[in-house]
């Protein structure tokens, strides 16, 4: 077991005027995790994303990531060079609305292709090669390589836009509701995928999400959040099994079952 | 024999915080030990903690008070308190769980699903296919089933999809939660003859069975539970 984690998150805090979006928050997560955030919209669980992934620098705390040449850094001491460079090589950061992450004026392959182009790819065939592979591996047809992302459905977009994230092999990577704005046959698809991804490339992963099935199916811990709070934290299946909280034991009740 | 989990004291009461805070104490310095090669059997009406002292042993249930200790790579770990990543360390390495109900993962064949916590250890893929082959064979599923997804399987069938994942890998500690609940008699007798190998080899079992006949064959020690108001009264 790795003793170090790779992403140390403490007492971080953000407010909008008045108004405290999340406060006091911290969790580490080690090399191999995948984390779920739940919570009610509201419950602060997208700015505690956007704070510990560079988007947004929070009023109190720290975000520590471990880079790969000098350990545990706050990111939020690095210059904003670096910080890109981190969020375009070792970080991915998969939008709810694949539009938001995708060029859509582009072409499918150039968006894979692309952020291989910004971490030095130079060399076009290969460059184009491994745009091919990394369609194969999201289950989109290459022949549709040359189309925009406009012509694709809303799963294929979502897919396209991980295969994006993933072709840089970044270590660590934040989901905002991944499959929230997916019809349920495609959100199944999707899921598997995302697990089968994680597992085989040992990705470590943040996922904001409020469908706690989807924090069941591919998270090995789970937050709570409620009004800005982490009010709950433990393995998944804790959490969900024998919640403690009120608001957790509120939440899990209230779940439909299929 | 070597000891391999040690409870004491260990004391499970749950709140229920929207049926006006009731509390409910389920289990009340429970005491157990369970060795290698030793089945020990649960056993007490319903309500008497069986279930609750079985996956307060997983870490799936948090306990209030008492020790949970564990032999967990050549030391002693206390499930109670250690950390979600040691937890999931001991649920990778040393302890597997069969429970009543296979969580169906969509659209996964159920040959992967079996084979999934080999390829999770490291084990090869065509390694672990062979033995996820071999135990969906001696388990009765039919082979057209195998590269299917099992969410239309019957319930047995999803029963035994569950035990061949849970008994793909060998653990030095395995959790059984009624794995022959809904088995017909032929596969109830698989799965015993599959408790007795593990036991024999050396694995410390601790399990739920309501079926007389399988938990007289199994069981090697008996460990009676019961509900906790009689337990005081």
């Amino acid at each position: 077991m790795s003793t170090l984690p790779l992403l140390r998150v403490q007492g971080v805090g953000k407010r909008y005027g008045e108004r405290s979006a999340c406060h006091d928050t911290a969790f580490e997560l080690y090399p191999g995790e995948i984390i779920a955030v739940a919570g009610e919209s509201g419950s602060g669980k997208t700015t505690l994303l956007n704070c510990i992934s560079g988007r947004m620098r929070p009023d109190a705390g720290r975000v520590e990531f471990a880079t790969r040449e000098s350990g545990l850094q706050d990111i939020y001491a690095l210059s904003e060079p670096r910080l890109r460079l981190l969020a375009r090589t070792d970080w991915g950061y998969v939008h709810q609305n694949a539009r938001d992450g995708l060029r859509v004026n582009v072409s499918a392959g150039a968006n894979v292709g692309e952020r291989l182009m910004a971490v030095g790819g130079r060399h076009y065939g290969r460059i184009r090669a491994t745009t091919v592979e990394w369609m194969r591996k999201v289950e989109l047809d290459p022949e549709r390589i040359n189309d925009l992302p406009t012509t694709f459905s809303g799963g294929m977009q979502q897919r396209l836009q991980i295969a994006r994230n993933l072709v840089t092999h970044p270590r660590l990577l934040f989901m905002d509701e991944p499959t929230a704005s997916l019809d349920v046959s495609v959100q199944a698809r999707l899921l598997d995928l995302l697990r089968e991804l994680t597992r085989t490339l040992s990705l470590s992963a943040v996922i904001v999400t409020h469908d706690l099935a989807v924090a069941r199916l591919l998270a090995h811990r789970l937050i709570i959040m409620k009004q800005g709070c982490m009010v709950e934290a433990g393995l998944t299946d804790q959490v969900l099994d024998d919640p403690q909280h009120p608001y957790t034991q509120l939440l899990v009740s209230s779940v439909l079952q299929a | 024999m070597e000891p391999m989990i040690r409870v004491s004291g260990l004391t499970k009461t749950f709140v229920l915080h929207h049926q006006h805070g009731a509390k409910l104490r389920v289990l009340a310095g429970v005491a157990l030990c369970v060795g290698s090669s030793e089945c020990v059997v649960l056993h007490g009406p319903s309500g008497s903690g069986k279930s609750t002292l079985l996956r307060s042993l997983y870490a799936n249930y948090r306990v209030q008070q008492g020790q949970i200790l564990v032999r967990h790579r050549d030391n002693w770990l206390d499930m109670a308190r250690a950390t979600p990543r040691e937890l999931l360390d001991v649920r990778r390495v040393t302890m597997g769980y069969i429970s009543q109900f296979l969580r169906v993962i969509p659209r996964v064949p159920a040959l992967d699903i079996v084979s999934e916590p080999l390829r999770a250890a490291g084990v090869a893929d065509a390694l672990a296919e062979k033995r996820a082959q071999e135990l969906l064979g001696r388990l009765n599923i039919p082979k057209k089933l195998w590269s299917l997804p099992p969410a239309t399987f019957s319930g047995g069938e999803q029963q035994r999809i569950n035990i061949a994942r849970g008994f793909a890998k060998t653990f030095p500690i395995l959790l059984l939660d009624e794995p022959t609940a809904a088995l017909d008699a032929g596969n109830r007798s698989v799965v015993a003859e599959m408790i007795e190998e593990a036991r024999t080899a050396g694995t410390a079992i601790v399990g739920i069975f309501h079926d007389d006949e399988v938990r007289n064959r199994v069981a090697s020690r008996i460990y009676a539970l019961n509900p906790y108001e009689e337990a005081i009264a």
